[in-house]
């Protein structure tokens, strides 16, 4: 009998990281192929895991909010808001209207830049150069906004529990305006470069299909929920911090495919712009911080709070138990959950979508690992 | 001259900042009534309960509001067929979170925390169950594929086992890794020093 050699092997196992570009991080994705066609997949995690729910229980409420700027380091606003309202939800207090209107700001001006990276390596791992270097040039004048604010631009602690700690800059209002103006004719350019493109249609159609039902079998949220054509964001769903004063509008898409999250995050970025629009123009006058006690103890009890941040849905279980520092606290990360979802994806598929895929999912691993 | 200063350096500092701190800080505390040591809850009653109390009567033991939130304490075996009455029959068809929280004082220490969401309704509610330890809850996979790294995590982290997952393994720590970090009497410098020796040549990770 001759010896079986390596090309007779029908399944083919290989890694695929943790050091690899387009896995946005240290994601091993141990891939079992076909030829060309993908088996399964499995998921190493846990490279970048620090331990940040047992942080939590040994630090003050206080202490711990700048860490839930390292989980979504892309997103750190977003971070630090749900943990805000989290904490306040178990305080029973609520940040005064003007602090909730430069809280929406500051987030809906994160959102944009977190979809501004994902759009640049997005299409960077599809082969696209170009976009990424317009995508940084636009972030980076969101990045000043934040810079100017909190003296910070990527961990930024923008938001204290109860309101915010620093006052809008002289000239702010003026600033976010500008961006916004300058900034929608970008997002054309964007798509100018991208949406018709051949090749880049042709990369994303009908890939990674993820339909309605998988993503709530999978608990999957955020723009690859509503490309699947469901009408869900949580800042409409539950309001939180004012988003009910502001219209806007919710994009879907129909496929659920890698295309479609494509054209919702896109549509995204413009609504972000819209909600910053009206919350500039009419931020209220008065206190920026609610009435908080210098120490933070919330009678005992548990609250889960959740907001829409860019990736899904991002949510704080806190237990308190009348101390100083949380008993338990759970932080429910978006990338993670949606991560699961990626063998259902890949399936099937090509071995080159699955960099597709891995983009258009928009995992941040320090959330994922936490 | 170590001798001389020695015991002029132990003894000149503690009168003077040391007492001077602590005092005004007691002094303010005592002010404001206590608050309970217990969660104040209300009782939930809605078309959600009337249905779960006429299928599962006494296996659930609590329905409660707290903070506007809903949750309903259940015995650990009914835990999972609550969980596929709400998907089916209640449209409680997202499985949001799935944790864990410690009790080391009680008799059964881990309370289980299912937290889901209905699109149909806009609803969130908890469904929680507390275990013993070395008890293993059934596995939530069966009804949502949500749990599956959910409860992963809750292994890794608390060291509950759930009983029928279909990959019961670590997910954010290594796989040899001793000990479950997130119990109470798991420190917060402590790691597994002979993993770290063995897989990282170096002493200690701290």
């Amino acid at each position: 009998m001759p010896e079986a050699t390596f090309l007779d092997a029908t399944e083919l196992v290989i890694n695929m990281g943790p050091q690899h570009p387009s896995t946005h991080g240290v994601l091993r994705v141990i891939l079992k192929l076909d030829g060309e066609k993908v088996n399964g997949t499995e998921c190493v995690i846990g490279y970048l895991h620090r331990g940040v729910e047992k942080i939590g229980e040994n630090r003050t409420y206080q202490q711990f909010a700048p860490y839930v700027d390292r989980m979504d380091y892309v997103a750190a606003v977003s971070n630090g808001l749900g943990y805000c309202l989290a904490v306040e939800k178990l305080l029973n207090v609520e940040a005064p209207a003007r602090a909730q209107a430069v809280r929406v700001i500051l987030t809906e001006l994160n959102r944009i830049a977190s979809h501004l990276l994902w759009l640049g390596t997005h299409a960077l791992d599809i082969g696209a150069i170009t976009p990424v270097f317009y995508c940084l040039r636009e972030r980076e004048e969101v990045l000043k906004i934040f810079e100017n604010y909190c003296g910070a631009r990527l961990t930024t602690h923008a938001f204290r529990i109860g309101g915010l700690q620093y006052e809008t800059y002289d000239g702010f209002e003026e600033e976010v305006k500008k961006f916004c103006d300058w900034f929608i004719p970008k997002v054309d350019e964007y798509e100018e470069l991208l949406t018709h493109n051949r090749i880049w249609v042709g990369r994303l159609k009908g890939v990674g299909v993820l339909s309605a039902d998988e993503c709530k079998e999978y608990g999957v949220t955020g723009p690859v929920l509503r490309a699947a054509g469901v009408q869900w964001d949580l800042r409409k769903a539950q309001p939180y911090s004012g988003y009910e004063q502001y219209e806007f509008d919710v994009p879907t898409g129909e496929n659920g495919d890698t295309y479609d999250r494509y054209t919702v995050r896109m549509e995204e970025m413009r609504q972000s712009t819209r909600i910053i629009r009206q919350a500039v123009d009419r931020i209220p006058s008065g206190p920026i911080m609610g009435k908080v006690p210098k120490v933070v103890k919330p009678p005992v009890g548990e609250a889960y709070v959740s907001i829409e941040a860019p990736k899904g849905e991002l949510g704080y279980f806190i237990v308190s138990d009348n101390s100083t520092q949380p008993y338990r606290l759970r932080v429910r990360p978006p990338s993670f959950v949606n991560l699961q979802a990626l063998d259902c994806m890949v399936r099937g598929g090509l071995v080159a979508d699955v960099v597709a895929i891995i983009g258009t999912l928009d995992i941040v691993l320090g959330e994922v690992d936490r | 001259m170590a001798d001389e200063q020695n015991p002029e350096g132990s003894a000149a500092p503690p009168p003077a900042p040391k007492p001077a701190a602590p005092k005004p800080a007691a002094a303010a505390h005592p002010a404001p009534p206590k608050p309970p040591a217990v969660m104040v809850t209300t009782p939930w009653e809605s078309d959600i309960t009337e249905a779960l109390k006429e299928r599962f009567g006494a296996d659930i033991t609590e329905f409660s509001t707290y903070l506007g939130q809903n949750f309903l304490v259940a015995k650990p075996d009914a835990a999972i067929p609550i969980l596929e009455t709400l998907k089916l029959e209640l449209d409680f068809d997202y499985l949001v979170d799935v944790t864990a929280v410690d009790y080391p004082k009680r008799a059964e220490r881990f309370e289980v925390v299912y937290i889901l969401y209905s699109f149909a309704r806009n609803e969130r509610m908890r469904v929680k169950t507390t275990i013993a330890d070395g008890y293993s809850p059934a596995t939530a996979v069966t009804v949502h594929l949500a749990a599956n790294w959910l409860e992963r995590e809750v292994f890794d982290m608390f060291g509950i086992q759930f009983a029928g997952h279909p990959d019961m393994r670590r997910i954010l720590l290594p796989e040899e890794w001793q000990g479950y970090p997130l119990r109470k009497e798991y420190g917060i410098l402590q790691q597994d020093d002979a993993w770290v020796r063995e897989n990282m040549g170096i002493e200690s990770g701290q």
